[in-house]
């Protein structure tokens, strides 16, 4: 116990001693934290509309002021020259253009009496830029939502007793997420990643710090125990990473009001052994490397596929079968799923079980394979 | 050249050899990296409380023995033992007794004098006033006052060298390998470095050290000398001398070095 007291003592004099220390652990995942917050959404607002309206009737500016007043369209161009607006949206300018035909006001007039066919009825070109499909999908959703809309007040108008017995009526629940707040489901993602990421590499350059300095050396002949000389190394770094999280957890409740609606004492409870399993990533990661160099470059790689296939940004059920399996051995999946069923839907230990299991055979995987990579001998 | 420390030497040769206690024994030492014979069946004794210059070419296969005999690397075949443990099955019991100065520096840079005592000191199960008792003897012993405050990085290469020895022999083991302790050292440090090497022997603590400077390898009671990992040599150096008709250690050595073969 004493020799551990040891080590963590020099860790933490070291530690702090480095003048880049306290701003990688207090400001940069802060900043880290609010900017992914607001940015890594998927909501599309301020499309770059190009309008086109041949008709210049009452309704045709009708339509296109219901796309003005929607916040999610912003009308950068009008005109009546296609090919130069197909050119704007080449360029990058505009996202979305639509197409009013001459004649539009007529044929609505037309299609709204009685005696109309299917298919005769006034059209309305959109174009979507979709070099980002999912993107396309929405900005398309979106201009077909405003469509709808438009198509019903004028049934409305012009046959009032059709349309009110019309359609199935679905009253929509959104639960857990009433609002739809796009911040409430990445952040309890993106603590998860600052914590991973400051743990891994903390203390995936660590020890091999000490190759690097000789000084590892020294410490193999001493009489230092291998469960010493991990438990000394790996505390600082536990410590300061539930440090990290507890920043993390206060900045999410007072600056984006996201309160954890599960068990607090779950959360921590299963952070700690979480981030066992991340440093004991790291402890690994430094057995195999003999630079700091190599040491960042294999952290990274492991990060970023683990970032990528954790289900932070993209749904992991939507991954290829094979992604999947990787994703077995992906502590940050795990934890992620568990941050947000805690943080947002309030599950218990008997909902997240399986997750919570998942993260300790980790966690004791991962040491133990570490702890028996570090040789004292070469 | 030596007569410094004769006195010294006649003292230790004074002591009747059947009481002399053998720390270091090693027969049929063989270690091999792949094809690479780097230790080629060494056969040596150490006794307690000599000073053993174990001397050798660059490439000549010291530091492999010396990081056997210290249990941080495993021979190939051979008996061993140090300080009475055996290098296979006892390594961690070797380690309580072995004091271990690297070619490389290794105390922590970014650490004061005292910060790295303390370190050390713990680490080897020293008490609290233990290494209160050893910070305050290091600090007047080196005269260490003006560095108090500073990190072991600002000081001087003759101080930190002296501070690394004097961390070595901090848990007062049995045996202590120096590894080319003193290279790029001014002359006035190294003999103040051997100055320490000689108290320490006096105190009964066992010294293995290896060198690069002839002058230096006249100070120990017996030396070895290495070519292409076999021991060519071992003997006091007057002995040596007398076998190899010549006036130094220097001229020994070099008659030895020239018939190595591999760089």
């Amino acid at each position: 116990m004493r020799t551990i007291r040891f080590i963590i003592e020099k860790e933490f004099k070291q530690i702090f001693r480095n003048k880049m220390m306290l701003p990688i652990i207090f400001v940069l995942p802060i900043v880290q934290l609010v900017t992914l917050s607001y940015t890594a959404t998927f909501e599309i607002k301020n499309v770059s509309l190009g309008v086109i309206d041949m008709d210049q009737s009452n309704s045709s500016r009708e339509l296109i002021h219901k796309f003005s007043a929607s916040p999610f369209f912003d009308i950068m161009a009008q005109d009546f020259d296609l090919k130069k607006l197909e050119f704007q949206m080449k360029q990058g300018d505009l996202e979305q253009i639509i197409y009013i035909n001459n004649g539009f006001e007529e044929q609505l007039a037309s299609a709204s009496s009685v005696h109309s066919k299917a298919g005769e009825g006034p059209q309305v070109q959109i174009i979507t830029d979709a070099i980002n499909g999912s993107a396309a999908n929405l900005m398309s959703y979106y201009a077909s939502a405003i469509m709808m809309d438009f198509n019903k007040n004028i049934l409305l108008q012009t046959q009032p007793m059709l349309a009110s017995g019309l359609g199935i009526s679905t009253p929509y629940q959104f639960w857990f997420n009433a609002e739809l707040d796009y911040k409430k489901y990445m952040v309890p993602g993106i603590l998860v990643l600052l914590v991973t990421m400051i743990g891994t590499f903390l203390s995936g350059t660590n020890i091999v710090r000490e190759k690097e300095l000789g000084t590892i050396e020294q410490l193999n002949v001493t009489p230092i125990k291998r469960h010493q000389f991990i438990i000394g190394k790996l505390m600082p770094f536990w410590i300061i990473s539930m440090f990290v999280l507890v920043l993390g957890m206060l900045l999410a409740h007072f600056v984006f009001k996201i309160h954890i609606v599960g068990s607090v004492g779950l959360v921590f409870a299963v952070a700690s052994i979480y981030l066992l399993a991340i440093l004991g990533l790291g402890l690994f990661i430094s057995t195999i490397t003999n630079t700091q160099q190599q040491a960042m470059f294999i952290a990274w790689f492991f990060m970023v596929i683990f970032i990528i296939l954790s289900g932070l940004f993209t749904p992991e059920e939507s991954m290829p079968d094979w992604a999947q399996l990787i994703n077995v051995f992906n502590p940050i999946t795990y934890f992620i799923r568990f941050m947000r069923q805690l943080m947002l839907k309030g599950s218990g230990l008997m909902d997240v079980w399986r997750d919570v299991l998942s993260i300790g055979i980790y966690a004791i995987s991962i040491l133990l394979l570490a702890t028996m990579r570090y040789r004292k001998t070469s | 050249m030596g007569n410094h420390f004769a006195g010294h030497r006649r003292l230790f040769y004074g002591t009747n050899a059947q009481d002399m206690k053998t720390v270091v024994t090693v027969k049929n030492l063989v270690k091999k990296f792949g094809n690479f014979v780097a230790n080629d069946n060494l056969n040596f004794e150490v006794y307690g409380g000599e000073i053993f210059g174990f001397l050798g070419a660059n490439g000549a296969g010291k530091t492999t023995t010396i990081k056997i005999l210290c249990g941080l690397s495993v021979p190939t075949s051979g008996e061993i033992t140090v300080a009475g443990f055996d290098v296979y099955k006892q390594r961690e019991e070797i380690k309580k007794n072995i004091g271990y100065m690297s070619q490389k520096f290794s105390l922590y840079d970014d650490l004061t004098i005292q910060e790295n005592i303390r370190f050390y000191g713990g680490i080897y199960g020293l008490s609290n006033e233990a290494i209160k008792a050893k910070t305050s003897q290091y600090m007047e012993t080196l005269d260490l006052y003006d560095y108090a405050k500073s990190r072991v990085l600002d000081l001087p290469l003759g101080i930190k060298q002296k501070l690394a020895f004097s961390v070595a022999v901090m848990h007062e083991p049995q045996i202590v390998f120096l590894d080319e302790p003193t290279s790029g050292v001014d002359p006035i440090t190294r003999r103040q470095f051997w100055d320490m090497i000689n108290a320490e022997a006096e105190k009964g603590t066992t010294v293995f050290v290896t060198t690069h400077y002839m002058d230096e390898a006249e100070y120990c009671h017996r030396i070895s000398i290495m070519v292409d990992g076999r021991i060519d040599a071992l003997d006091s150096p007057d002995e040596l001398k007398q076998q190899f008709e010549v006036d130094s250690i220097e001229e020994v050595f070099i008659q030895l070095a020239r018939t190595a073969t591999r760089a």
